[in-house]
This record gives C-alpha cells, sequence and structure tokens, in this order.
C-alpha cells in the first residue's frame, strides 16, 4: 500500500512547485530546495521496507494462500470450507461469543465511564484506572485463561464458594470455562477494560456548559439524559462496541489456553495450520483467514464512520 | 439539536417549583456527572468483580496438593525446583529470557524506524500524515491470528537468512506493537508546536540532527517513554505468533509450564500483569508530572483555581 501511495502522489508536489509558487505547499513540505527533495525520499525507505515485508507480503500471502489448491493452481474450490458444517459452527461460535462479550463490555464499561465523569484526569484514581484497564485489555491473552481456571475451574475459589454456600456447582455438567458460552466471561473481563479506554474521550466531551444551558431552560437530569447526552454519545458508544466485537473475535491465545480443540474460528485456524504437512501453507487456513478479515474489514469500516460522527463533539 | 428549544419550552412551569427542593442541600446538579453515592457503588461493584479473578490467581498460588493450608511454598520453590518431581523451570526463565531480547530490539524498531519516519513526515511531508497514520493502525484491523498464516511462509525465508533465532520474532511482534507505539507518540506531536520549534532552531543555526536531539526529542520524552512502555507490555504479553513460529517465549513457556506446575504458571502470570500495571501507573504519573515541562505546569495550575468556587456552587 506504502509503495502504490508513495510514487503515485511524488509527481503532485513536484508538479505543482513547477507550475505555480504555491507558498503554503512549499513551507508545509518545510524545503524551499527542489534540488533535495529528490533524496529526500529516501527518508521513507526503513519504514517503508519494513511495513511491506512485515506487513503487506504476509498480509497477502494469508488472504491468497485461500486461492491455490495443494498442487500451486489457481482455484476459488477452497471456499466450499464455508459450507463445512464445523467451519459454519465455528464462525458461529465466535460471532456469539463476540457479541455478548462485547454488549456486555459495553453496557458496563460505559457505566464505570460515567461514575469517573468528574474526577481528574491526572489523579491517582484515574491513573490507576487507566493502567489497568489497559494491562487487562491489551496484555491479558494466557495470563487471563489462568486467572479464570483458579476462580471459576473445578477447584477455583468462586466454584468452591458457591458449591459450599449455595451447594450448586458450575461445573455441574462439565467444566464451564471449557465449552464456547464459558469463554464469554473471560471475554467480558479484558472487554471492558477496552470499553473504559475507548469510550472515557467520548464522555469527558460532553461539556459542562450543555448541561448548564440545558437546567437553564429547566430540563431535568432525566431530559438531559435522553436528549443531549445520549444522543451525543451514542455514536461513539456503537463506534466503541464494535470495536469490542472486533478485538473479541480476534482474540486468539485466551482461548488457545483453555481449548485444546476448535469452536471459535481463531481455534480452527490453528487446527488447520497444525495439521497440514505442505509447508505451513495451508489453503483451508487460508479461506478462514479471509472469512475474518472481511468481518473484521466490514466492522472497522462502521467503527471508522461511527468514530468520525463522534469526533464531532469531541474537542 | 431542534428538540432542545422545545422542551425548554415544555418543561419551564415545572422547573420552577423543582428549583427549592434541591436548594436545602446545595444546589441541583446539572450536566453528566454522577452523584458521589453513584459513583462510589458503581465503582467499588465493578471494581471488586474485576478483583476477584487476579484474587482468585493469588489465593492459587497459596495452596499446595492434599492440604487445606495456604502456604508460600511455591514461591519458595521456583528457586528450589524439587528436581526429583521431574519439574524443570528453565524453559520459563529461557522464554522470559528469549521475551526481555525481543523487548529489546522491538523498542529499537520503534525508536530507530517508527519515530524518525513520523518526524520526517511531520517535518517534510505532511500531506502523507495519514497514510502513515492508516498503516500504522492497520495492525489492530488484521487480527495476528490471520497475520500468523502469512508469516509462517515469510520465516521460512527469514530462517534462512538469520536462523531460527528466537530474537526474529522481533520483527513480526513490531507489526503488532505498531498502533500502541504510533498512538502516543502521534498525540505528543500534535500537542507542541514542532515546525515552528524546528523552524527556529534552524534558523538559529542549528544543524537537523542538533535540532532533532536538543529541541525535539527533548520535548517529546512523554510520547516517546508511552511508546516504549507501551512495547514492553504487549511484546511480553505476545503469545499468537511465538507459538504458531515455534519458539519459546514468556507466553509460550507459561502455557507449557502449566501443564506441569499450575501452581508456579499462575505465580509467573501474576507477578507479569502486576509487572505491567506498575508500568503503565508509571507512565501514567510521569505524565501528570513531567519536571521541566512549563505548559503543563501552567495548565496544571489553571484547572486547579476554578475548581474551588465551582465545587461550593454545584457539585461538579
Amino acid at each position: 500500500m506504502t509503495t502504490q501511495s508513495i510514487p503515485d502522489a511524488r509527481t503532485r508536489p513536484a508538479g505543482s512547485s513547477a507550475s505555480s509558487p504555491a507558498p503554503r505547499e512549499a513551507c508545509d513540505a518545510g524545503g524551499t530546495r527542489p534540488r533535495r527533495r529528490s533524496l529526500a525520499w529516501l527518508g521513507f525507505t526503513p519504514f517503508a521496507a519494513y511495513v511491506v515485508l512485515f506487513l503487506g507480503v504476509p498480509a497477502v500471502i494469508a488472504v491468497a494462500s485461500g486461492f491455490f489448491s495443494a498442487d500451486g493452481s489457481i482455484t476459488v474450490a477452497n471456499l466450499r470450507a464455508f459450507t463445512d458444517p464445523t467451519i459454519l459452527k465455528a464462525f458461529q461460535g465466535s460471532l456469539l461469543v463476540s457479541i455478548v462479550s462485547a454488549v456486555l463490555g459495553a453496557v458496563i464499561g460505559a457505566l464505570v465511564c460515567f461514575a469517573l465523569l468528574g474526577t481528574r484526569a491526572e489523579g491517582l484514581l484515574r491513573t490507576v484506572v487507566d493502567a489497568v484497564s489497559s494491562v487487562l485489555a491489551q496484555f491479558g491473552g494466557v495470563m487471563l485463561a489462568f486467572a479464570f481456571i483458579a476462580t471459576v475451574g473445578f477447584q477455583g475459589f468462586v466454584t468452591l464458594w458457591i458449591k459450599s454456600t449455595f451447594g450448586y456447582d458450575i461445573n455441574g455438567d462439565g467444566a464451564l470455562l471449557y465449552k464456547i458460552p464459558g469463554l464469554i466471561l473471560p471475554y467480558t473481563y479484558f472487554s471492558v477494560p477496552l470499553m473504559v479506554l475507548t469510550f472515557m474521550p467520548a464522555m469527558e466531551g460532553l461539556k459542562a456548559t450543555w448541561g448548564e444551558a440545558a437546567a437553564t431552560l429547566g430540563a431535568t437530569r432525566r431530559q438531559y439524559w435522553t436528549r443531549i447526552a445520549m444522543p451525543v454519545l451514542a455514536p461513539a458508544f456503537f463506534g466503541s462496541l464494535l470495536l469490542l466485537f472486533a478485538n473479541s473475535f480476534s482474540s486468539f491465545a485466551t482461548a488457545a489456553a483453555l481449548l485444546s480443540q476448535g469452536g471459535i474460528v481463531p481455534l480452527t485456524i490453528k487446527q488447520q495450520l497444525t495439521s497440514e504437512t505442505i509447508l505451513g501453507v495451508s489453503n483451508t487456513a487460508g479461506v478462514l483467514a479471509l472469512g475474518m478479515l472481511v468481518i473484521m474489514v466490514v466492522v472497522m469500516f462502521f467503527y471508522s464512520l461511527l468514530q468520525r460522527r463522534a469526533a464531532r463533539w469531541q474537542r | 439539536m431542534s428538540a432542545v428549544p422545545l422542551t425548554g419550552v415544555a418543561v419551564e412551569p415545572t422547573g420552577e417549583p423543582a428549583n427549592p427542593a434541591p436548594r436545602n442541600r446545595r444546589a441541583p446538579r446539572v450536566g453528566a456527572e454522577p452523584s458521589r453515592i453513584t459513583r462510589l457503588v458503581i465503582l467499588i461493584v465493578v471494581g471488586l468483580v474485576f478483583v476477584v479473578p487476579l484474587a482468585a490467581m493469588f489465593e492459587f498460588t497459596l495452596r499446595s496438593a492434599g492440604t487445606t493450608a495456604l502456604g508460600f511454598g511455591h514461591y519458595a520453590s521456583i528457586f528450589h525446583p524439587d528436581a526429583a518431581a521431574g519439574v524443570d523451570y528453565s524453559p520459563l526463565f529461557q522464554g522470559l529470557r528469549n521475551s526481555l531480547v525481543i523487548c529489546l530490539i522491538t523498542v529499537a524498531l520503534m525508536l530507530l524506524i517508527l519515530l524518525p519516519t513520523m518526524l520526517f513526515v511531520e517535518l517534510r511531508y505532511p500531506r502523507f500524515r495519514r497514510v502513515l497514520e492508516f498503516v500504522c493502525i492497520l495492525p489492530i484491523t488484521i487480527p495476528s491470528i490471520v497475520l500468523v498464516v502469512g508469516f509462517v511462509p515469510v520465516y521460512q525465508r527469514v530462517a534462512a537468512i538469520f536462523g531460527s533465532q528466537p530474537w526474529t520474532l522481533a520483527f513480526a511482534v513490531g507489526i503488532i506493537v505498531l498502533p500502541y507505539a504510533y498512538r502516543p507518540i502521534a498525540t505528543n506531536i500534535s500537542a507542541f508546536d514542532l515546525v515552528t520549534l524546528s523552524e527556529a532552531a534552524r534558523s538559529l543555526g542549528g544543524s537537523w540532527p542538533v535540532v532533532v536531539w536538543r529541541v525535539i526529542l527533548p520535548n517529546m520524552r512523554r510520547g516517546v517513554v508511552s511508546a516504549v512502555f507501551l512495547t514492553v507490555a504487549v511484546v511480553l504479553g505476545e503469545y499468537t505468533i511465538a507459538s504458531f513460529l515455534s519458539q519459546n517465549t514468556f507466553q509460550t513457556a507459561l502455557l507449557l509450564i502449566s501443564q506441569t506446575d499450575s501452581y508456579v504458571a499462575t505465580i509467573f502470570a501474576l507477578a507479569a500483569l502486576v509487572f505491567a500495571g506498575i508500568l503503565l501507573v508509571i507512565i501514567g504519573r510521569f505524565g501528570a508530572i513531567r519536571p521541566g515541562g512549563r505548559e503543563r505546569r501552567v495548565r496544571r495550575a489553571r484547572p486547579a483555581r476554578p475548581t474551588r468556587p465551582v465545587r461550593s456552587r454545584s457539585a461538579s
């Protein structure tokens, strides 16, 4: 992508400065010496090379490998994998876990953001909440799986407590955590902090003056919330919800540490990658990767739309 | 928007009798802020729920098989493993060492490739800011499990050049880290007038290296430190890539050890979570204090004054 856009745009500044003096562009580019400009482009090479080699190439290979048959010819037959019941079930499982955990995470996270309104952004409370949130949201993975085994596993802290006080075994019909719906628990656990991180800026964008204006016009707090705050926050809320969905949908480590077999898409990709022997280029994995990518691109597209809409109120 | 004047008109009469009621407290609360009680209830309830799994982890590390007594036996056994029981923690320490090496290289990649490119774009080609941003945020859209499908063949080439060394993972992990490193640096760049400062320094006769080293970088301390710490946290927590490229890192070793000694694995996991938490609290405090930042001190002093009179009028 970078390689395409760079030579493309390269002709533009050169052409515009030749045809007209274009004072703004000249000082934007920081150089009034066109002689140097051709060399300055070399400054992009390390980054461009790195990104192309380790982001562009792998992404293209991942998607393209789905369109090759085992003997190396181009085919779309692999797409038939999407009719395979186990693969369909994996997508179902992924969607179920991601949607439920995203909705739970968004609602609980928004409540926490609400509670944090009016605290000092640089105060100790906010610093600690921010730090803990980013640890749990971005760092958890395998370690959160351990935490939940210690909590609701067979010998878990909460399992034993519920058993001794209510006489009910939450793992009564098979281990809760080792089934697909059980993943909702750890997934919500890392979705809530992510919501706090992404939604807090929007919450803080609510201007105190709007509340005062509404109050002088006689609005009650309920009216303030339903008629001003909620409509303003809605795009940011749904945008964050989509981000939580995308995050849960693409998450792998927690599930891999808990479940040994498939059930959600990332685990199915793992099965495909590890079972196939042809030099790691496994075609079904490529098709699954494509499927995931399509869902992610759609979700992220709507996310950026909503985000742009939400940005209108954040300043 | 159009609804606002409508409600104002409709509600005006009821607004007046509503006023005296809260007056005996202080003043009616306006705006979005929650009351103290609501805030406390939400934060305490959610906080407690979130502490439970971590507390359960800690309690688990104190247990020992066979007895109900709790003790620190497993902590002692980390350094004196029971060889007779066939427990060997060396993969864990090896994995931790590998992860730290990967951390170092990834941080170097961010500081020597990403940071200069961002400054370069800002100073020379600001029109490509959007392109750079797009590229740097892109890895969030592509799940790492999808990238891994492509990394496997790429790393067959990499292994042919550098050998199948753990440190080569840094290149792949660097891509995952890109968004986390980009954001704080970009925020920092937009917070001060990079172009004017560097032009001033240039017009005073500084060469570019001097300008970058003595004018620009000192202004970017905060963003760079945040980027570095976030990089460290993400690299230490990375599991997907390492497991598929069959390298031993901290996370893969944790999972391996958990199959033979889940107590020690949990100890290390908890320690890593706490370590990352402390690291990020330090980022936060560092940002709040920032030694020598004059602009910061002014900004901190300003809200301190108005809050006092405001607080006496309304609960903001």
